[in-house]
């Protein structure tokens, strides 16, 4: 019983991460892609060190299972959302027509008023 | 901090009585303790509001539920030949105004598959999300106002 279960989540964990794997290959722009790899491998590591507390049915396994559990949903965002940030302010496309960006519009904005305030120059004020 | 000190007293307490000193005993005086303090707080003139079990309880369960529904759907557009999706950024105003509550808000979008923050606005007020299925901005704002940012400020207020 306690074998099928542990077996049951360690698929599920492997398939999330073929997946995740796959829409690397197969996801149209970077930033797709980076949430294709940061998500997949937090639900399937998530499930497979499930399935190792399940199998081992330890408290002290269970503890630090749980603890790495913990420090990867801490750090995985972390990192996609480095990766995903230093693209866009490189100048990375998105991918599709008609995007909606509301972070160019705000750039665009506050570059309009830095603009203004400095052409009205430093001792106009 | 008087509380976590005197919870931990607790669980020493009942693992010094009960002979037996492992983990698995001082966790149970832990829980125990936290039950004792719970009901005596008033008398003691403590304060456990630090610690909001049922809140915490409704955020992860629901954290949960769209961590899978939304896996399931990035998986659906990964095997399926055409892409359904519709990138786009969104910009999220924020009701959370300390460091920390950002950092975790920030950290649970960026958790959840199909969403990533890209960036806090220089006034914190607030968050540039890179959505991967933006067919409804407002829905998408609304979806993530009302259910992680709702629960989470419930955590932590």
């Amino acid at each position: 019983m306690k074998e099928l279960a542990a077996a049951i989540l360690l698929c599920l964990g492997s398939a999330f991460m073929l997946l995740g794997a796959v829409g690397v290959f197969r996801f149209p722009d970077l930033y797709s892609r980076v949430q294709a790899s940061a998500k997949a491998a937090t639900l399937g590591v998530t499930l497979m060190i499930l399935a190792l507390t399940i199998f081992f049915a330890d408290f002290g396994i269970t503890v630090s299972a749980l603890l790495v559990i913990g420090f990867f949903c801490l750090t995985a965002p972390v990192a996609g959302h480095m990766i995903a940030r230093a693209a866009y302010f490189s100048g990375v496309p998105l991918w599709g027509d008609r995007v909606t960006d509301e972070l160019k519009k705000a750039l665009e904005e506050q570059e309009r008023r830095d603009a203004r305030t400095a052409s009205r120059g430093p001792d106009a004020g | 901090m008087k509380e976590f000190l005197a919870n931990l007293l607790l669980a020493l307490t009942w693992a010094a009585m009960t002979g037996d000193v492992t983990e698995g005993s001082l966790l149970t005086g832990f829980v125990l303790g936290y039950v004792i303090l719970y009901f005596l707080q008033d008398l003691l003139g403590l304060s456990l509001k630090t610690l909001k079990i049922l809140p915490l309880v409704g955020l992860a369960a629901f954290f949960l539920r769209s961590l899978v529904a939304a896996s399931l759907q990035v998986a659906y557009d990964v095997v399926t030949p055409r892409h359904r999706m519709r990138p786009g950024v969104i910009a999220l105003p924020l009701e959370a105004k300390t460091d920390g509550e950002i950092t975790l808000l920030a950290g649970l979008i960026t958790l959840t598959p199909g969403t990533l923050v890209l960036d806090v606005s220089p006034d914190r007020r607030s968050l540039y999300i890179h959505v991967m299925y933006l067919d409804d901005p407002d829905a998408v704002r609304r979806e993530i106002k009302e259910g992680l940012e709702r629960r989470l400020l419930e955590v932590m207020r």
